[in-house]
């Protein structure tokens, strides 16, 4: 893996690979997660996403993608710590597993090119018809999170636990922020970002690295180049003194309980391992003890937010199993606290996630993530570190790290009194 | 041991049939950190009525599911503890014709092998075990009651099928799953999980004469006997009921229309079939056909629109769904769209661009092990082998395609589910 500076504030991660039938390519800029923002940038790469002055429509668009044997070019929008990440990920299928002679790489850079910096306009505007579209649809489409039960109320503990913190901003801001952005906003928005932001490119596949940096060379040729949007470090918060409770109601049938909780061990390892053994994996404490010992749910989780320093805990349960869940999942945590475990579950845990660790490189999109992540949210632990990182974990830190973790909310999302 | 070598697809597989009946597909994969497996029952949520023994059975809904469930729990060993301690993480999951077992590891395969073959050929149920599990199943099967994207599934099914168990829900209801006993599950394993039955798909660098091995030292000497299954009386070629509603907690409404198809022959015929129907979904309703481009400029779809062609045992179908403000618009637009494409043909050049998407996207599908293994898996249980899809794509015709849409793609085969907002 190489990690050069293309142009100014360009920068290219190329990483050789034969292993897979495609090769994945991305564009990505960060910039802080803020209110104002954060819808303005999910809009803009999917108003950037209707046409180009080549292909200026979706038909278009999608012929040039099927002529190259189903190349996918799609908008990305993603929250990276207390940073937002957006631009376009793509990949086409690898010369080798083509007729002789087809080259693809060059054409699919000269495309995403071409998203950012030659959209489809009208008078030097973006188009208003494609504005107004993508509008209505990014709008619905973050309205439409109440439908997967699960997801929203994940969301609607992160919203209330970090309300006051760009971490609680939504990944693509409210719909109602959305619906508020006009032609000319967002067309002032694409001329300032675009100069401003700092580009990251990605390569995983089989051509050489020169092929590789001279295709997006030509790509981003016009790309206008000035600097200054640069993303922000992340701000840890400690839990409040009191845990704080939130219910709601809607007319659903199963019960959604999520708990925050505020980690504050600056040991990032420790507190990854402490995770796993706590809700990360199917041997974990939740797992074994919610949902095996208790048939309390289907689904007992946690998940670590390393670049904020959050745990959340996810579960699905009857209504009236609230308190005997709470208590449970506490207890859990206790125990990690106290020391309490046996070594097979430290052991299992440490494998399990090296095991993804590892499995990583066999996957370009997680590679993606990763050194995407990293470039937004300013992290410079490379995978072989973090591995070397979690093997050396003592019992001991395990332990402190479990101390130094806090609840901090909790929501449920509870049916209507009729149904209860 | 036969090795077969796909040039086009650079990839090489081996193959062999243990004397038990046991199929063993080894796909090697020399570069990769990761190796997985992938053991599999033929027997999945519509198996519900089979001969054992000479004498039918009638079994609860959502019994295969149940006992995959079930299938961790051994007398003396923690599966999960087993497959966490040698860097392996697991999984299992039940569909409509197959139920599947799998991990994937980074160090010490063949530990973990033997581990997957124990304790899928090892049932151990007791009468405390299965009740507990009833608690964990209906939470499951309580979450997909508040999943829109399921309900409106489940209601097409329902609406499509009249006799067919594809009527009947993989995971069953809480009610059904409450008169599964220990002995249901032990005819159930003993019926279904016999060498004969399964097939076991190894991916990544691995030996295949030492999976092999692994695989005769572990498993019964004998195969067992053929299954008789019974799929319900024969489906008329329409819907048994034209629309289904519900209203559900969910932002805008959504649906998902279905066109019941004539089932394939088996055998790779299958493999052909769907890769027309497949095609036959991206020239009516794919993100860069006339249709989708135009509704969605005129906004009355957004990017939730997809579908695809889907084959079960004895039946098949195509669905397309989303979510959309007008649904019943884009229902008409699609079967009309069919109609049209049916009188006038597909145009030569968009048929030419579908092709070549399509087969990029068959290539693409091999990136994941997963898929490797359920298509090969699946393709053995219906008599082809998947890694032949490029010699079977290049004699599929644009008269295919149109004669997939004439036949499949009517009113009269069409049903449409709805799923609206909340007052």
């Amino acid at each position: 893996m190489t990690r050069q500076m293309l142009m100014e504030h360009v920068y290219l991660t190329y990483i050789p690979s034969e292993k897979f039938k495609t090769s994945f390519l991305s564009a990505q800029m960060a910039a802080p997660l803020e209110k104002d923002t954060a819808g303005r940038n999910a809009l803009l790469v999917n108003v950037l996403n209707r046409g180009t002055v080549r292909c200026p429509d979706m038909a278009a668009i999608g012929r040039e993608l099927d002529m190259l044997y189903g190349a996918r070019l799609e908008p990305t929008v993603r929250k990276k710590g207390e940073n937002q990440l957006f631009g376009f990920v793509a990949s086409c299928v690898d010369d080798r597993f083509l007729p002789k002679g087809e080259k693809l790489l060059e054409k699919l850079t000269d495309l995403l090119g071409e998203f950012f910096c030659s959209p489809a306009t009208k008078g030097g505007r973006l188009l208003e018809d494609y504005v107004e579209s993508e509008r209505e649809n990014l709008a619905d489409l973050i309205r439409s999170d109440i439908n997967d039960k699960r997801a929203y109320a994940a969301r609607r503990l992160l919203e209330e636990m970090c309300a006051g913190e760009r971490y609680g901003i939504r990944r693509m801001g409210s719909a109602e922020d959305v619906e508020k952005i006009s032609l000319q906003r967002l067309n002032r928005h694409y001329h300032d970002t675009l100069p401003k932001g700092q580009l990251e490119l990605f390569y995983c596949g089989s051509a050489p690295e020169q092929r590789v940096a001279g295709a997006f060379t030509r790509a981003f040729a016009a790309l206008p180049r000035r600097g200054g949007l640069e993303p922000v470090p992340t701000v840890r918060r400690p839990a409040p003194e009191q845990c704080r409770i939130i219910t709601e109601e809607m007319d659903v049938g199963q019960g959604k309980l999520c708990i925050g909780f505020r980690t504050g061990s600056a040991d990032m390892a420790a507190t990854m391992l402490m995770n796993a053994m706590f809700g990360g994996a199917t041997t974990s404490k939740l797992f074994l003890n919610v949902r095996e010992k208790l048939s309390l749910c289907y689904y007992a989780g946690s998940a670590y937010h390393r670049l904020k320093g959050l745990i959340t805990v996810s579960s699905g349960i009857e209504f009236q199993n609230y308190d005997r869940a709470v208590e449970e999942i506490t207890r859990q945590l206790e125990a990690l606290q106290k020391g309490e475990w046996e070594d097979w579950e430290l052991d299992g845990a440490r494998q399990s996630l090296l095991s993804g660790l590892r499995s990583m490189e066999d996957s370009a999109g997680s590679l993606e993530d990763y050194v995407m992540g990293q470039a937004a949210a300013g992290g410079d632990e490379t995978i072989p570190g973090l591995i070397a990182a979690i093997q050396a974990v003592s019992p001991e830190r395990v332990r402190e790290a479990a101390e130094a973790v806090k609840p901090d909310t909790i929501y449920f999302l509870k049916g209507k009194e009729e149904r209860v | 041991m036969r090795t077969m070598e796909y040039p086009r697809l650079g990839e090489k597989v081996f193959r062999q049939k243990l004397s038990n009946g046991l199929e063993i597909v080894t796909v090697s994969k020399p570069f990769h950190t990761k190796s997985y497996a992938f053991f599999a029952a033929r027997y999945g949520g519509m198996d519900l009525r089979f001969r054992l023994g000479g004498r039918w059975l009638d079994t609860p809904a959502g019994i295969a599911h149940y006992l995959e469930h079930k299938m961790f729990d051994m007398e003396d060993v923690n599966v999960m503890q087993e497959f966490a301690r040698n860097s392996a993480s697991d999984n299992a999951f039940t569909s409509n014709a197959i139920t599947a077992y799998y991990f994937t590891s980074t160090a010490n395969f063949y530990e973990n092998l033997r581990t997957l073959l124990r304790f899928v050929s090892t049932p151990y149920f007791t009468q405390e075990s299965v009740d507990k599990e009833q608690g964990i199943i209906a939470q499951e099967i309580q979450e997909t009651e508040d999943d829109p994207d399921w309900r409106v599934y489940a209601n097409l099914m329902e609406c499509l099928y009249k006799d067919s168990p594809a009527r009947v829900p993989v995971a069953g209801s809480v009610e059904s799953i409450r008169q599964i006993t220990p002995q249901t599950l032990y005819d159930c394993h003993s019926a279904f999980y016999t060498p004969s039955n399964m097939v076991l798909v190894c991916v990544g660098n691995v030996e295949p004469d030492r999976v092999a091995e692994e695989a005769e030292a572990i498993l019964p000497g004998e195969g067992g006997p053929a299954i008789d299954r019974d799929y319900g009386r024969e489906e008329s070629p329409f819907p048994a009921r034209p629309e289904a509603c519900q209203a559900m907690e969910v932002s805008m409404p959504m649906f998902l229309a279905g066109y019941k198809c004539t089932p394939p022959d088996g055998g790779e015929a299958m493999l052909r079939q769907s890769i027309i129907g497949d095609m036959a979904c991206d020239v009516l309703f794919g993100d860069s056909s006339p249709l989708y481009t135009r509704l969605y400029e005129e906004g009355v779809i957004n990017g939730s629109l997809g579908g695809n062609f889907d084959m079960l045992p004895g039946a098949s179908y195509v669905y397309v769904g989303g979510d959309a403000k007008d649904p019943r618009r884009v229902y008409d637009e699609i079967t009309r769209q069919a109609e049209k494409l049916v009188r006038e043909g597909i145009d030569e050049a968009f048929y030419q661009q579908i092709r070549r998407s399509a087969y990029g996207g068959m290539l693409r599908s091999l990136n994941s092990f997963e898929n490797i293994a359920i298509s090969m898996a699946e393709g053995y249980f219906r008599g082809f082998d998947y890694y032949r899809f490029p010699e079977v794509f290049d004699t599929v015709t644009r008269a295919d395609v149109e004669a997939f849409l004439r036949e499949n793609i009517t009113p009269e085969r069409a049903a449409l589910s709805l799923i609206h907002p909340k007052e």
